[in-house]
């Protein structure tokens, strides 16, 4: 470690860094070098190849804080081994658990019949302690997906890894040369601890909350009376507009490819080459926003599937979805591959460089968000009366796509690929001690890029890619109008930390029925302030974005705060599959069993 | 009493392996004690709460009291089952017990705790006495964040009674009212010293009975202690 980062050799110790780095005030304040070096080797991550594999789980002594901590990995790497197979090939895996717990494995946006699906209670039994299970299937698609355990909280401890699946046609994507970027959160804390802190405090991680020194600079911004009107919804609800992530980087440690950003991971390249990089996000609860500064990116497949090439320079990437990029980065540089966590609480860190011994700048971390009235689904006429709106600002861009959408939509009149046009209703089960917000007027988001993105395209000239830029590389196969719709509101008590689905908890809750081969769309109505990554085992999400023609299919669906949105399923696979959010610490209850019969 | 305290240690105890398992609502238990403090005067006082349950249903105990170096003077418990009823609100209902000064007394305590609107935590309860004695108590703290780590926090507690209670030193109607200020710095969320300044006032025959006792109906004491969460 002769070459350690130099950006880091200040007399802070990495966590005062991490936390330092929470605020923008601190950065300024902070020594901040600009010049970052990355490991003098590149780590190779270990990929395995073929038909049959076998993979053993089991406990690893790992160190990322500079303190020993157990993990749960596969063949005793984290991430897990990259598993690197052939479109229309039949695969064996034997996975044997040698932890003392129950184990799994969930093969993540895979097409398989639900007894390879890998989740305990649903698809099979679980992995018991010594023994092994053999799954099989056959691999029906192509592209970037991962791995994961679907037990207990080991995905947070570890296990988690890549899927890359090269097609049986010659690839459509045109690259030299592919690199998996896994992204994920580390925390040296047990997560069960770190769910009963939540449960007890659910703001217990949150070390930007707003202060008097806020409330002082507003004052001295807008007057008392206009602070004061600012500041009475929020007070009313009881709630904080800072409350962007619910697990910080105030005990999480943000690894690219299990790299630490002191170590950094480094990918390298030849000149003139393209490469392709596949952004898979394994946290358990961090979203993260990724760019290469100065370096265009051209999205060619979200969650596996080929899209419609779109270049942009940020994106945000929410938990267990995938994006693949095309990159031609200039050869005489390094370049560095920053993902920040979506509260600006810490980043995960990498270089793509052609030659081992260049440094690469690191940018500045961008200011971490602050929710607006939008983001609690609130309607215009609440907004005004409560004085929330500098139309100039954040919310005049905001209700811009709003009513364009809104548009759109009445367009598309509900028809497939056109999202939904169904009143947004509360039900009975979301009133109740268990549920602190109902948006009113939730809107669609398609294209805004989300809280802290914003004011990328303005201030910066950076272009963020937005769910209404993805369409199919295809034509939708089958461009079938929905039989039905199932509206389903995600709710919680923030407070209490509780969350569930119509207000009803996965415990308490009856499986969504859907009939063998009927086509349905699934509008989600976010009534949080939290991002929710919505995750539906077996079937296609065809993600609605205001495409009949070519609509994108994606397994994992961010759900704004506040918005809803619509996709379409078509229920061509029987048996109990999963659904549900997959933030880690969400998903126990958040979640419902969907039975196709 | 003893009994109560053994059963809720063990349980709290048993608790440990059971919120290791994939459980959306794990059987979780806190300790918080507000205050713990020392005064400029010979009078040292606790404050402190505890709660083992779930999500919407909990059992609560309270405790609070004061001591001077040479004897505890006041010293209250309640035990509570509290179930929540709001998002924000809990309604409570148990049994308080004084153990001091002197006579026991015991009473039927309901009230509701929760955060009011403009975030002021809120603790309400009628307290019911052996002899048809009612008391209100309101208890309302606000905590402004100076920084991440620094917090300043005001707080006010009322007491009423409907009758005189000589014995205890009790008058009947607004019997006290204290009003404190406390700057803390969490050095750990579970963890913050602070210092801070208490004034307390008795009224009407409340500060007679103290006055015959050769007390003053007004105090104004510095404060330092810690705050601990666990």
């Amino acid at each position: 470690m002769t070459k350690k980062a130099n950006w880091l050799t200040t007399s802070t110790t990495r966590r005062q860094f991490v936390l330092g780095s929470s605020s923008v005030l601190a950065c300024a304040a902070l020594p901040w070098p600009s010049l970052a070096s990355a490991n003098d080797k590149a780590v190779v991550m270990p990929e395995l190849r073929g038909r049959n594999f076998n993979l053993d789980i089991d406990y690893q002594m790992v160190n990322f804080t500079g303190k020993n901590r157990i993990a749960t990995t596969v063949n005793g790497s984290l991430p897990a081994p990259i598993l690197r197979w052939k479109q229309g090939e039949k695969v064996t895996l034997k996975v044997t658990n040698h932890l003392t717990h129950d184990s799994s494995i969930h093969w993540h946006g895979m097409i398989l019949p639900s007894n390879m699906d890998g989740v305990p209670g649903l698809s099979f039994a679980g992995i018991k302690p010594g023994s092994t299970y053999e799954y099989q299937f056959d691999v029906q698609q192509s592209g970037t997906y991962w791995y994961h355990s679907h037990s207990g909280f080991q995905e947070q401890t570890g296990l988690y890894g890549a899927i890359i699946i090269d097609p049986a046609e010659p690839d459509p994507v045109d690259y030299d040369r592919d690199y998996v970027v896994i992204l994920s959160d580390w925390t040296d804390e047990d997560p069960a601890d770190v769910y009963a802190k939540l449960k007890k405090q659910s703001h217990y991680y949150n070390r930007q909350e707003r202060t008097a020194a806020d409330t002082w600079n507003d004052i001295k911004d807008k007057g008392v009376a206009q602070t004061w009107r600012d500041r009475k919804m929020w007070n009313q609800m009881r709630m904080s507009d800072r409350d962007i992530s619910d697990v910080t980087g105030a005990t999480y440690t943000f690894l690219m490819n299990g790299q630490t950003p002191e170590q950094g991971w480094t990918g390298l390249f030849d000149k003139g080459e393209k490469v392709r990089l596949r952004f898979i996000n394994a946290a358990a609860m961090t979203l993260f926003d990724v760019r290469i500064p100065n370096v265009k990116m051209t999205v060619v497949a979200a969650d596996g599937q080929n899209i419609e090439p779109v270049t942009i320079d940020d994106f945000r990437i929410g938990v267990a979805e995938t994006y693949d990029v095309i990159v031609e980065p200039e050869s005489d540089k390094a370049h560095t591959i920053i993902a920040q966590a979506i509260d600006r609480t810490g980043f995960a860190y990498g270089v793509l460089t052609p030659d081992i011994n260049m440094k690469a700048e690191l940018p500045e971390l961008d200011p971490s968000p602050i929710l607006t009235m939008a983001d609690m689904g609130m309607n215009h006429g609440a907004m005004n009366d409560m004085s929330m709106m500098d139309m100039s600002g954040d919310m005049g861009h905001q209700m811009d796509h709003s009513m364009h959408m809104a548009m759109a939509t009445k367009m598309g009149s509900g028809k497939a690929g056109y999202g939904s046009n169904m009143p947004v209703t509360h039900k009975d089960t979301e009133f109740g001690p268990h549920v602190d917000m109902r948006a009113e007027m939730p809107m669609s988001k398609l294209d805004d890029p989300g809280i802290g993105l914003r004011e990328h395209a303005e201030k910066y000239g950076r272009k963020v890619l937005t769910y209404a830029d993805i369409h199919n590389l295809y034509q939708t196969p089958e461009p079938r109008e929905p039989d039905r719709e199932i509206q389903l509101h995600l709710t919680g008590n923030m407070a209490r930390y509780m969350w569930s689905i119509d207000g009803i908890k996965y415990a308490d809750a009856e499986p969504l029925v859907l009939k063998y081969g009927e086509r349905v769309r699934f509008t989600l109505v976010n009534d949080t302030m939290m991002n929710h990554p919505m995750h539906l085992h077996g079937m296609w999400s065809e993600l609605e974005t205001g495409d009949g023609v070519r609509i994108p299919r994606k397994h994992t669906v961010i759900v704004q705060p506040g918005s809803k949105i619509s996709y379409l399923v078509t229920a061509n696979a029987r048996g109990r599959w999963a659904y549900h959010c997959h933030l880690m610490f969400h998903m126990m209850s958040m979640f419902r069993e969907v039975k196709v019969i | 009493m003893f009994k109560v305290l053994t059963l809720f240690i063990v349980i709290t105890y048993v608790n440990i392996s059971n919120a290791a398992g994939m459980i959306d609502d794990p059987l979780l238990t806190m300790v918080k004690v507000d205050q713990l403090e020392l005064s400029d005067s010979d009078k040292n006082t606790w404050d402190a709460q505890a709660w083992i349950g779930k999500d919407l249903n909990k059992l609560w105990l309270k405790t609070e009291g004061e001591l001077t170096s040479s004897d505890v003077e006041e010293a209250e418990i309640q035990l509570l089952y509290s179930r929540a009823i709001a998002p924000y609100w809990d309604a409570q209902i148990g049994w308080r017990h004084d153990l001091k000064p002197e006579l026991n007394r015991d009473w039927l305590a309901v009230g509701v705790k929760g955060l009011a609107p403009y975030f002021f935590e809120t603790d309400i309860a009628l307290f019911i006495g052996e002899h048809g004695n009612l008391g209100v108590r309101g208890q309302f703290e606000y905590e402004l964040m100076l920084t991440q780590k620094w917090v300043l926090s005001p707080e006010i507690e009322v007491n009423l009674f409907s009758k005189n209670d000589e014995n205890v030193g009790i008058g009947s109607g607004v019997s006290d009212i204290s009003a404190g200020l406390r700057l803390r710095y969490e050095i750990k969320r579970e963890f913050a010293p602070y210092i801070g300044v208490e004034w307390n006032r008795r009224f009407g025959n409340t500060a007679d009975f103290a006055q015959q006792e050769g007390e003053s109906r007004t105090h104004v004491n510095w404060v330092a202690g810690v705050r601990i969460l666990f």
